[in-house]
C-alpha cells in the first residue's frame, strides 16, 4: 500500500491564507491597468472643461489634428451610438455637447504616438465657451434653473419632488414625529467632499478586434455594467465589447462610474490601433466622482433616563452635476440617519440636489458615513445633557434583532449592536504618555514644534451601522462558473472585481472548501467567459461571490456524480429579495428594503495641541460585527484601512472648490493619512453568523469607515470641549482654548 | 536622446525624449513597470527606486539624469529566485492589499533595513512617511518591516 504524499493545504473558509496575488505584487510583476501594453499602441488624452458651467459655442480640432504624432481628435459628433451614459441614469454625455456642467467634464479626446504629443495636441484644441452662472450652493439649488430639465431620475418610483435640481428626496415617517421627550438636543453638522484617492490612477487599454468590436482592459468595480454602458455608446452589441479586469490599484467606490472606457474604445475603433489612457493625479481628482458633501440638521428627544423618544433629521447632499449613484446614497443616508438605535418616532428627510460642483457618487460608507458623523455627535450631546455615560446611553438604546428600524423593517438577521459596544468598551485604553517625549509622538509630529505643553487628551466613542448588498428591489445577483477537468483539477470563473479587498481569496477559499482540493485556479475576470458578478461595492462581494461559487461548486460535484465526466456549470446566486420604500412614507413595502446590516463600535484616544491647533490620534480600538471571517487577516486589513480613510475625513481630507472649480487636485494639497498619522488599531472580530448568508459571512469593508470619523470627532470634542460640527476639522476650531 | 544606465545589475540603453522621467523610461522603454505611477509628483513614493544606492522618487528624476548611473528597482530585489526578506514579510503579514504602493514600500523598507538593521517603531514610521498607502492603514506594513528586521 502506498502512502499518498501529504497534500499542500492552501486556505479554506475561516483561515488567514496568504493572498493569491501577494507574491506578484511584492515583486512588481503584477500587471495593473496602467501597466497595460500592446505593440503599436497610441496614447489617449482627454480635453476637459475649465469651467463649472458654460455653453459650448464651438469646437475646432483642426490645429490639434495637424500636430506631430496625432492620429485622432474626437468630439461628441464622433460618438456613433448613444451620446449619453450613466451608471444608473443615462444623463452624462460621453463627450460634452451644448454645455458643460462641471469642472473637468470631458469634451474632446485625442490619440497620439507619445503621451506628450497627445498632451500638446490637447492644448491646441480650440473650444469657445460662454460661461454661465454656476450653481454652487446646494441650499439654493432647488430655486435655480434646472441643470437637467428632462429630470432623468424621475419616474423610477421615487417620491415626486417637483423642485428644480432635485436628484431624489426621501422622507421616512415613523410613529408620531412630534412626540416630545424630557430633553431635546439639536445640532447642525457638515462634511466636506472626500476623495477616494486610490493610488492606481484611472487607466486602461482598448484594443480593436478587427471585426468592429473592441476589448477593453481596465481597472473597474463591475465589468458587466461597464460593458452595458460602453456598447450602446459605440453602437455595438454587448458581445462586441469585452471588458477584462486589469490590475486594480484600489477603488473605494471611485471606479463604479466609467472613466476611460468609452473614450479609449472610441479612439481605438477610430484609429484601428490599441489605445492606452492613463490619468495623472490631477486628472484623477477631477475625473471621478467623490463622496457627497452634506449638511445635516438633527434633533434628538429622549426621556430623563436616556431612552430615545423621537429623532428628527434633515439631510442635504450635494450630488454635483450628474446623477451617478446619488439616488442610492440619498436613501442610505436616510436609512441610517438615526443610527443603530431603537426609536419609535422619527422624521427623516434626505434630499440630494444637482449643482455645478464636482459630481458625487459612491465612496466607502456610501451615505452612512455622513449620517453617522451627525447621529453620534448627537448621542454624545444627549449623554452630556442627561449626565449619562455616553457608552451607557448607547447601550440603553442599542438596536437588536427583532427590533424595527424607522423604515419599518424588522431586523431578521444578526445585528449585535450591544455586543460590539461592550466588546469595544472592554478594550483597555492606553495610559497617557508622560512629557517630555520624542516629538514624533506629539501633535505636529516630526515638525518638532513644541514640547507638548499645550497638549490635551480626549477619549471618544462611536457606533455605526450600514447595509450589506444592493437594496430597494434591485435584482442583485452574482454568477460563478466551475469546470471540473478530467485530471482532477478545477477552474473557477467569476467576474467579481479584485480591487485589493481580497475577493480573489474569498473565491479560492470557498472553492477549495467546497471541492476539498487545492488543485484549482481562478480564471481571469472578464465579461467573455462568465455572467455578471455584480459590483465590488456595498460590502456585498464577499457574501455574493461566496454564495455563487459555493452553489456552482456544489452543482458541479453533483453533475460529475451523475455523469462521471468533465463538467462545466454556471450558477447564479441571489440574496433574499428586497422591495422599494413607499414613496410617500418611506416605509418598507415588503419584508425588507435592505438585505442585511453590519455594525461596528470604535473607541479613540486623541491629543490636541490647543496652542497650535494640531491633532494626533494616539490609539484606536474597535469591535466589528463581521458575521463570519472568511480570512481573519484580510478582515483586520479591511478594518485598519477603512479606519484610516475615516481618519482622513475627520482630520485632513477635503476636495476644495471655488465657484465649482477644484483648487487642490494633487497629493500636495489634498492630504491623505501617512505612516505618521495612523495610530495602532486594535480590532476585535465579533462573529455572529448571518443566517441568510453563505457560511454566515457579512461584508466588512465599510463599517470601519462609517464609524471612525465619528469616533475621532468624539475624542477631539472630549479633548477640547468644543462642538466641532464640521469635518475635516480645521486648525482654527481646536486652537486657542483657555 | 540616448541613455545608458545599469538597472538591477544589467546594462540598458534607451532612446528617450528629454522630458521623460526615469519612471517613464523604466516603465515604457525598459519593460520594467514594477515602479508605480500613482502621483508622478514626488508625493506618494510609489515610484521609489535606488539611484546609486540612494532612495529617490523616480518620477522626479529625468531619464537623462540617470545616464551612466546605477538603478535598482523592485524587480531587482529578489535574488536567485528567492524573495528579498522584506518582500517575503509583506506577503506573509498581509501588508499587501491593492498593492499599488507595495513596490515603493518594499524598496523604501529594504533601504531602511540596509541602513538601520533594527529600527524602532518610530523610526519605521518616519522612514516610510514618504510612501502613501490607501488600503491598509499601515498597521500590517509596520508588522512586515518588524518581521523582516527580525530575520
Amino acid at each position: 500500500m502506498t502512502v499518498p504524499a501529504e497534500k499542500l493545504r492552501l486556505g479554506r473558509v475561516g483561515e488567514s491564507a496568504r493572498r493569491t496575488d501577494a507574491v506578484p505584487k511584492v515583486t512588481g510583476e503584477f500587471a495593473y491597468s496602467s501597466d497595460a501594453y500592446a505593440a503599436g499602441m497610441l496614447w489617449g488624452r482627454t480635453v476637459r472643461s475649465p469651467h463649472a458651467h458654460a455653453r459650448i459655442r464651438s469646437i475646432d480640432v483642426s490645429e490639434a489634428l495637424a500636430m506631430p504624432g496625432v492620429h485622432a481628435v474626437l468630439t461628441h459628433e464622433d460618438v456613433p451610438g448613444e451620446k449619453r451614459y450613466g451608471l444608473e441614469f443615462r444623463d452624462q454625455p460621453v463627450l460634452a455637447f451644448d454645455r458643460v456642467r462641471y469642472f473637468g467634464e470631458p469634451v474632446v479626446v485625442v490619440a497620439a504616438e507619445h503621451p506628450e504629443q497627445a498632451r500638446r495636441a490637447a492644448d491646441r484644441v480650440r473650444i469657445e465657451y460662454e460661461p454661465l452662472e454656476p450653481i454652487v450652493d446646494p441650499e439654493r439649488a432647488t430655486e435655480q434653473e434646472p441643470l437637467h430639465p428632462d429630470r432623468p431620475t424621475m419616474g423610477h418610483g421615487y417620491r415626486d419632488d417637483p423642485r428644480p435640481n432635485v436628484v431624489r428626496s426621501l422622507v421616512i415617517r415613523r410613529g408620531d414625529p412630534d412626540a416630545r421627550g424630557d430633553v431635546s438636543v439639536s445640532g447642525v453638522y457638515e462634511l466636506g467632499i472626500q476623495d477616494q484617492a486610490f493610488l492606481g490612477p484611472e487607466s486602461g487599454l482598448a484594443v480593436p478586434d478587427g471585426e468592429g468590436g473592441v476589448d477593453v482592459y481596465v481597472a473597474t468595480q463591475w465589468l458587466h455594467v461597464d460593458r452595458d454602458q460602453v456598447a450602446p455608446c459605440l453602437g455595438l452589441r454587448p458581445e462586441q465589447v469585452r471588458i477584462h479586469l486589469a490590475g486594480v490599484g484600489g477603488a473605494f467606490g471611485g471606479r463604479e462610474d466609467l472613466s476611460m472606457q468609452i473614450h479609449g474604445a472610441l479612439l481605438a475603433l477610430h484609429t484601428n490601433r490599441p489605445v492606452k489612457i492613463v490619468y495623472d493625479r490631477q486628472e484623477s481628482f477631477v475625473g471621478h466622482i467623490h463622496r457627497h458633501p452634506a449638511k445635516i440638521w438633527a434633533e434628538h428627544r429622549a426621556t430623563r433616563d436616556g431612552k430615545l423618544v423621537c429623532i428628527r433629521v434633515r439631510i442635504l447632499l450635494d450630488g454635483g452635476a450628474y446623477a451617478s449613484s446619488s439616488t442610492a446614497v440619498t436613501s442610505n443616508a436616510a436609512s441610517f440617519a438615526c443610527g443603530p438605535y431603537a426609536v419609535e418616532n422619527a422624521l427623516v428627510e434626505s434630499t440630494c440636489v444637482y449643482t455645478n460642483n464636482p459630481p458625487c457618487g459612491a465612496m466607502r460608507g456610501f451615505g452612512a458615513v455622513q449620517s453617522c458623523f451627525a447621529h453620534e455627535a448627537q448621542m454624545d450631546k444627549l449623554a452630556a445633557a442627561l449626565r449619562i455615560d455616553p457608552i451607557e446611553l448607547r447601550l440603553r438604546n442599542a438596536l437588536a434583532p427583532g427590533d424595527s428600524l424607522p423604515t419599518g423593517q424588522r431586523i431578521t438577521g444578526t445585528l449585535p449592536v450591544a455586543d460590539v459596544i461592550r466588546r469595544c468598551a472592554e478594550l483597555p485604553v492606553p495610559e497617557a504618555e508622560e512629557l517630555p517625549r520624542d516629538p514624533i509622538r506629539l501633535p505636529g509630529g516630526a515638525g518638532n514644534t513644541t514640547r507638548g505643553e499645550g497638549v490635551r487628551r480626549g477619549v471618544g466613542f462611536a457606533v455605526g451601522f450600514k447595509n450589506i448588498g444592493y437594496s430597494e428591489g434591485f435584482d442583485d445577483y452574482c454568477t460563478a462558473r466551475v469546470r471540473l477537468l478530467a485530471d482532477g483539477s478545477a477552474e473557477v470563473h467569476c467576474a467579481a472585481a479584485e480591487v485589493g479587498q481580497g475577493v480573489a481569496n474569498v473565491i479560492l477559499q470557498t472553492a477549495r472548501t467546497e471541492l476539498d482540493t487545492d488543485d484549482l485556479v481562478l480564471a481571469p475576470a472578464t465579461t467573455s467567459s462568465v455572467g455578471s458578478a455584480g459590483s465590488a461595492s456595498a460590502s456585498r462581494m464577499t457574501w455574493m461571490a461566496a454564495g455563487a461559487v459555493r452553489e456552482a461548486c456544489r452543482a458541479a460535484l453533483a453533475e460529475r456524480e451523475r455523469t462521471g465526466g468533465e463538467v462545466d456549470v454556471e450558477r447564479v446566486y441571489r440574496h433574499p429579495r428586497t422591495t422599494p420604500f413607499d414613496p410617500e412614507t418611506g416605509q418598507v413595502t415588503g419584508e425588507r428594503a435592505h438585505v442585511a446590516y453590519a455594525c461596528a463600535a470604535m473607541r479613540v484616544v486623541a491629543e490636541v495641541d490647543v496652542e497650535l491647533g494640531l491633532t494626533r490620534v494616539v490609539w484606536i480600538g474597535t469591535a466589528q460585527d463581521v458575521g463570519r471571517a472568511v480570512n481573519p487577516q484580510a478582515v483586520e486589513g479591511q478594518i485598519e484601512g477603512g479606519t484610516a480613510q475615516g481618519l482622513g475625513l475627520a482630520l485632513m481630507e477635503e476636495v476644495q472648490t471655488r465657484g465649482g472649480l477644484i483648487t487642490n487636485a494633487s497629493f500636495t494639497d489634498y492630504l491623505v493619512p501617512t505612516t505618521l498619522d495612523m495610530p495602532p488599531v486594535e480590532s476585535v472580530l465579533v462573529e455572529d453568523p448571518e443566517p441568510d448568508a453563505p457560511y454566515g459571512v457579512k461584508g466588512v469593508g465599510e463599517p470601519p469607515t462609517v464609524v471612525s470619523t465619528a469616533a475621532i470627532l468624539s475624542a477631539l470634542r472630549d479633548a477640547t470641549g468644543r462642538e466641532l460640527t464640521r469635518v475635516p476639522v480645521s486648525f482654527d476650531e481646536v486652537v486657542g482654548l483657555d | 536622446m540616448n541613455v545608458r544606465l545599469t538597472v538591477n545589475g544589467e546594462p540598458h540603453e534607451a532612446e528617450v525624449w528629454e522630458g521623460e522621467s526615469l519612471l517613464f523610461a523604466l516603465r515604457e522603454r525598459l519593460g520594467l513597470p514594477g515602479s508605480k505611477n500613482a502621483c508622478e509628483q514626488g508625493e506618494c513614493g510609489s515610484c521609489s527606486v535606488l539611484l546609486d544606492d540612494r532612495l529617490v522618487c523616480s518620477c522626479l528624476v529625468l531619464a537623462v539624469q540617470a545616464d551612466g548611473h546605477d538603478v535598482v528597482t523592485v524587480e531587482g530585489l529578489a535574488e536567485d529566485g528567492r524573495l528579498h526578506r522584506v518582500q517575503e514579510a509583506f506577503a506573509a503579514t498581509g501588508a499587501v492589499q491593492c498593492g499599488f504602493c507595495t513596490p515603493g514600500f518594499v524598496v523604501a523598507a529594504a533601504d531602511l533595513l540596509e541602513h538601520n538593521a533594527d529600527p524602532s517603531d518610530d523610526e519605521i514610521r518616519e522612514a516610510l512617511s514618504g510612501n502613501l498607502c490607501r488600503c491598509t492603514g499601515y498597521a500590517k506594513i509596520f508588522d512586515a518591516v518588524r518581521l523582516a528586521a527580525s530575520q
